[in-house]
């Protein structure tokens, strides 16, 4: 029997042959956390009394979620992660270096690795063919003492992508529908695998995006096989030797398929408050917005600043709607303000907040009022997630989400231009 | 035998509802942070919860952030078990590595307030309310060596490795 992706690359980093079902002990390429898990594990790392860890050069530390910190505390669990980083001689990507998993995708991770982080978006790096997965502190703690973790190979569902996307239409748009479909507990323990004819019209941009929200069905990771795509990418970033192709075993055994034609797809979005609770642009026009906001881990890359900008050239919010942008890097940012879409999105009369979280987990930079409706680009729309348990969060693309900026309410990019 | 009172939540209840990103400064405050648990699902239920109550609740308990102090919390405000119809993935392991049992069952026949008996070894819960008698799934072998040790610290603190 052949492999899922999922089961060869827990092999090679097991002792021994990995299959669905099995426990294994795998070593970790790269052990992450991020401003508000890193403090917890830090003080788990002190409590075992570790006194250095497995691999300083493959442990990093980010700082992206209060980026700069809004108050004293957490300015405090910066100094004690700064500490800590500055002992250990890890990796450390201080205020304004952007999502860490923007960086991961950009710097860190390579396909066949297995990437851990403390936060659960780390399945973004999936996308690039390397089982990156979520785990709490204690669990990250325990991987930087170590450099391995205890592992359930998980069975893996397998998601066939056909066709290419309409205009207006994109990787959002698609991830927001398998969630609506499968539910947001489709996947909860399996991998979600990527593959089929139509994987050579996505991006590594829209792999990103579908990766990132592969957790928002349960997924332990969200894989793509690593191809040309993954290659070009790599290349892009001088990462060109960090590239191998993988895929999966043409005999590899599924759970399930799921087959998904992209020129069938629609302008999709979550409405609130939760992810799977999705319906077509379409149904809901009319619902007003009081703030947009384009950016994180899930859609804050240079082709959705380009796509934002292509829409807004020209043009201005609407009055009643604020637009708040946050590229996910500095790169980002940069090629942004290089290819004009920073200068055309200030003209449109968008706040740009430095590269980070930004507005997306509800600390700063954004809160939403008592009643008021958020079209976001981000991957969560949980009640409170920005920051008021009394607001409204519609999760959409940013071809949806500069659209409505402008008209004031949930729109159909396909409505409009 | 564990014993308490049932506080029933429906399904879907996220780690934003129990501990969201707005108090993300008070968590290296945990006592302060505890005061707030589950608040954006029961604003009354921290001052309610007494030591040895349960957290009862419908399907996918525990989904999306991965914060740790989301079982940090609970367990710190007393409970001494959840019990759910699911549980996402990531709660369950933090959970379990924090040694708070976490028992996958058919919720829907507790009610909120009903009086409770987790026999954790038997694996059975016993609705004394209603008389009515539940049967939870049996947690994997690691995650039972893991929680015998009282967490994953521990447990590494003790064997110095995964011996699995
Ligand atoms: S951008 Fe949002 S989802 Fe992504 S890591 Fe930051 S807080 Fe989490």
């Amino acid at each position: 029997m052949g492999k899922t992706l999922a089961e060869k690359i827990l092999t090679q980093k097991s002792a021994g042959d990995a299959c669905a079902g099995d426990i294994v002990i795998s070593r970790v390429d790269l052990a992450f956390v991020q401003d508000t898990t890193g403090p917890l594990t830090v003080r788990q790392f002190q409590a075992g009394k570790f006194e250095r860890l497995a691999d300083p050069e493959r442990t990093a530390l980010f700082f992206d979620h209060a980026a700069p910190s809004p108050n004293r505390q957490l300015s405090n669990d910066h100094q004690l992660l700064r500490q800590f980083a500055k002992d250990m001689g890890c990796l450390k990507y201080d205020v304004g270096s952007g999502v860490c998993h923007q960086i991961v995708a950009e710097a860190l991770a390579k396909p066949g690795d297995v990437v851990v982080g403390s936060d659960s978006h780390t399945v973004t790096a999936g996308a690039l063919g390397a089982f990156a997965t979520g785990m709490g502190s204690s669990d990250v703690a325990i991987i930087f003492a170590l450099g391995k973790t205890w592992l359930r190979v998980p069975e893996s569902i397998r998601v066939n992508i056909t066709g290419r996307f309409k205009t207006n239409v994109g990787a959002k748009d698609l991830v927001l529908y398998l969630i609506g479909s499968i539910g947001a507990d489709g996947a909860t323990y399996k991998a979600l695998e990527f593959g089929g004819k139509g994987l050579k019209n996505l991006t590594m941009s829209d792999r990103f995006t579908v990766a990132n929200m592969a957790v928002e069905a349960g997924a332990k990771v969200g894989l793509f096989p690593s191809d040309e795509v993954t290659q070009a990418y790599l290349k892009a970033q001088g990462r060109g030797k960090d590239f191998q192709p993988l895929a999966a075993d043409k005999d590899a055994n599924y759970e399930k398929t799921i087959d998904i034609d992209l020129g069938r797809l629609e302008p999709m979005v979550a409405k609130p408050h939760q992810v799977d609770n999705v319906a077509r642009a379409k149904e809901l026009k009319g619902t007003k917005i009081q703030q947009v906001f384009i950016g994180t881990c899930t859609n804050g890359r240079l082709e959705d600043l380009a796509i934002a900008a292509a829409i807004l050239k020209g043009k201005k919010h609407h009055p009643d709607t604020r637009l708040v942008v946050a590229p996910a890097s500095p790169k980002v940012l940069l090629e942004a303000i290089a290819a004009g879409y920073i200068k055309t999105l200030l003209e449109a009369g968008a706040v740009i907040l430095p590269p980070g979280c930004g507005a997306c987990l509800g600390l700063h930079q954004g809160i939403l009022g008592d009643g008021e409706a958020c079209l976001s680009t981000a991957n969560r729309n949980f009640k409170g997630r920005m920051g008021n348990p009394e607001a409204f969060i519609y999760l959409a693309s940013p071809a949806t989400a500069a659209t409505s900026a402008v008209t004031g309410e949930i729109t159909d990019p396909g409505e409009v231009s | 035998m564990l014993k308490g009172k049932a506080f029933k939540f429906g399904g879907g209840i996220s780690t934003d509802h129990i501990t969201p990103g707005r108090l993300a400064h008070l968590r290296s405050d945990l006592p302060k942070l505890a005061k707030h648990v589950l608040e954006d699902a029961d604003p009354t239920f921290a001052s309610r919860v007494k030591k040895g109550d349960f957290v009862v609740a419908g399907s996918n308990f525990g989904l999306g952030s991965s914060r740790e102090h989301a079982p940090l919390v609970i367990k710190m405000s007393g409970v001494s078990a959840v019990l759910a119809k699911s549980v996402a993935r990531i709660f369950f392991r933090n959970a379990i590595n924090l040694g708070l049992p976490v028992l996958t069952c058919d919720t829907d026949g507790i009610n909120d307030g009903d009086e409770l008996e987790v026999d954790l070894a038997g694996g059975t819960v016993n609705d004394i309310s209603n008389g009515k008698k539940l049967t939870f799934g049996k947690l994997p072998d690691v995650m039972l060596k893991i929680l015998g040790e009282g967490g994953l610290l521990p447990y590494i603190q003790k064997h110095g490795d995964f011996k699995l």
